[in-house]
């Protein structure tokens, strides 16, 4: 059940968009989310889905997990479409009671799915493509200029509470499944009974959970200070992020695609 | 019939990921008697992945684990039925403790089952003597305790099932010698007095030397060796190639077979060691 989990999840698999520079990648990825954002007729969102469809087929994750992404969150897909498909004025196509479905709400309904769903294509690529670590060393590096407004060391203190977090949920899930197992094998049931019975059947989780991540928080706070660790003043990076050609290709590349949105906002 | 036996069990990891991984490759045996069969293998062998199949919470990706006479799979909305027949504890069980007291607690399982609340408490302080937890430790927090009580209560936990076969994965991991000495006479003595299978995964040699009456090895997923105590630490060549040792007395033995010295085979524990050597040091002081 948690394994199925891919969100945050990392993938490598050494292509291309792998190995480009964190902050380009995530400067491409706001962007392009930004032109899904604009795009407002059928043929730019497909122009777009295309995009999108090169882009996964370069990345050279498995199409089957971009599918679970999909997957894991459809009621959020479907409750959002359902939602327009009552709001919209027009030509009408059923109507019963209070309820008017007309064509232009349904076609708009499917429009609205289609976005989330490459929206959610697009982010999940950014954190399979990317290692936690490279991702906030790539958004403290982006935000570094806030430091001329005294706020550098909040800078490097979100990211490094970000990277930290990401760290550890995959060790989290796994704990998590682990008491889970020892709970199961010792009776326990998850799946059945009433809403207040499956609250309390998450109690034999959530505490020995909860214990041990205060224990890892602790752990971690010590190890950190044992290397001497004093926040962000004068820490240096072992890897140093470096844009070469295929970041500026990579630039230019999402650049013509905002562009293209952009004049086919204007002209169609 | 057998108690315990898989057929041809292989289970497989993240099919269809860049992280897909055989675990365990068609493993086959049989526990056909009570006694403790220790599972041995380096890490990454499969042993946890082999124990997590005999009570239900993995699913084979083919082949049968069959307890008693019935594959545990054909019913799978029954798996919760298997789960109290094979009690299964976990490494470092100590940290699935939860519950306000040590008597709730060790309380779960039989809860779970469905007893009546005078068998639970029956249940409840038949596993705490059999784990040697003190009554008056009952009322207190399990967060109270010290390392080696927590431990203990973790396994009164399963044991207050009543499972036929008991499954333990490296239960003296991480104790202190005095710690490790008492769990395993614990383990010992259930044993006896109940004549069930208790099924024991190990990296310690001196501790299966010690319990165990039958040995299984793994290798890579596989098993590499199955029998008898003795038999199995006869083979230290092929251990050591699985990435495994032999029990401290087995290579001393080996090391003064080679000297000349003419020590019998098959030797294990420290007692058998001194009464195989003490005949042979005549006039020596034996007392040292």
């Amino acid at each position: 059940m948690l394994k199925d989990m891919t969100m945050g999840q990392y993938f490598p698999t050494g292509s291309v968009i792998h190995r480009l520079d964190a902050r380009v990648k995530l400067i491409c990825t706001i962007a392009f989310i930004v032109a899904i954002f604009m795009t407002d007729n059928f043929i730019m969102l497909g122009f777009c889905a295309v995009a999108t469809g090169v882009m996964i087929a370069v990345s050279k994750v498995h199409i089957k997990l971009y599918l679970k992404m999909l997957k894991s969150i459809w009621p959020v897909i479907v409750l959002t479409s359902i939602l327009n498909i009552f709001y919209v004025k027009g030509d009408t196509l059923v109507s019963f009671w209070i309820i008017n479905i007309t064509v232009q709400g349904v076609l708009k309904s499917v429009f609205i799915a289609l976005r989330i769903m490459l929206l959610i294509l697009v982010s999940s690529m950014l954190t399979y493509c990317t290692s936690p670590t490279e991702l906030t060393d790539g958004i403290e590096r982006l935000l570094s200029p806030l430091r001329h407004i005294g706020l550098g060391e909040a800078v490097h203190t979100l990211a490094m509470m970000t990277s930290i977090a990401m760290r550890f949920i995959p060790t989290l899930v796994d704990e998590t499944e682990k008491i889970m197992n020892a709970q199961k094998a010792r009776g326990a049931d998850f799946d059945s009974g009433n809403l207040i019975g499956r609250v309390k059947a998450m109690l034999p989780i959530m505490i020995p959970l909860l214990m041990s991540a205060v224990r890892r928080a602790i752990d971690l706070a010590q190890a950190m200070e044992c290397r001497c660790y004093n926040g962000g003043a004068g820490r240096t990076k072992m890897k140093q992020l470096h844009i070469g050609t295929r970041d500026v290709a990579a630039l230019i590349i999402v650049a013509a695609i905002v562009a293209v949105v952009v004049m086919g906002r204007i002209w169609l | 019939m057998a108690i315990v036996q898989t057929e041809g069990l292989t289970y497989v990891y993240g099919e269809g990921t860049p992280y897909r991984k055989t675990a365990v490759t068609d493993v086959s045996f049989a526990i056909t008697e009570p006694g403790i069969v220790a599972i041995i293998g380096h890490t990454g062998s499969g042993k946890s992945t082999l124990i997590e199949h005999l009570n239900g919470l993995m699913k084979p990706t083919a082949g049968t684990v069959m307890i008693g006479d019935k594959n545990i799979w054909d019913d799978p909305k029954q798996i919760r039925q298997v789960r109290f027949r094979v009690g299964l504890v976990f490494q470092y069980p100590e940290y699935q403790l939860f519950d306000e007291t040590v008597r709730s607690d060790i309380g779960f399982g039989p809860r779970n089952i469905g007893l009546e609340a005078d068998e639970i408490e029956r249940q409840v302080l038949w596993a705490a003597d059999t784990v040697g937890i003190k009554h008056d430790l009952l009322d207190k927090s399990p967060f109270d305790l010290s390392g080696g009580e927590k431990r203990r209560v973790a396994i009164a936990g399963v044991l207050a099932m009543r499972p036929e076969v008991l499954i333990l994965d490296e239960p003296t991991a991480g104790l202190d010698p005095k710690g490790r000495d008492r769990l395993l006479r614990c383990i010992t003595d259930y044993q006896r007095q109940n004549n069930t299978v208790v099924i024991m995964v190990s990296h310690s040699m001196e501790d299966v030397a010690r319990v165990a009456d039958r040995v299984i090895v793994m290798n890579d997923g596989h098993i590499e060796l199955d029998g008898g105590t003795r038999e199995v630490f006869g083979r230290s060549e092929q251990l050591r190639r699985c990435g495994l040792g032999v029990p401290e007395v087995s290579r001393i033995a080996d090391q003064l077979r080679a000297l000349g010295v003419d020590v019998p085979s098959g030797l294990l524990t420290v007692d058998e060691m001194v009464k195989a050597l003490l005949p042979m040091m005549k006039g020596g002081d034996c007392n040292a």
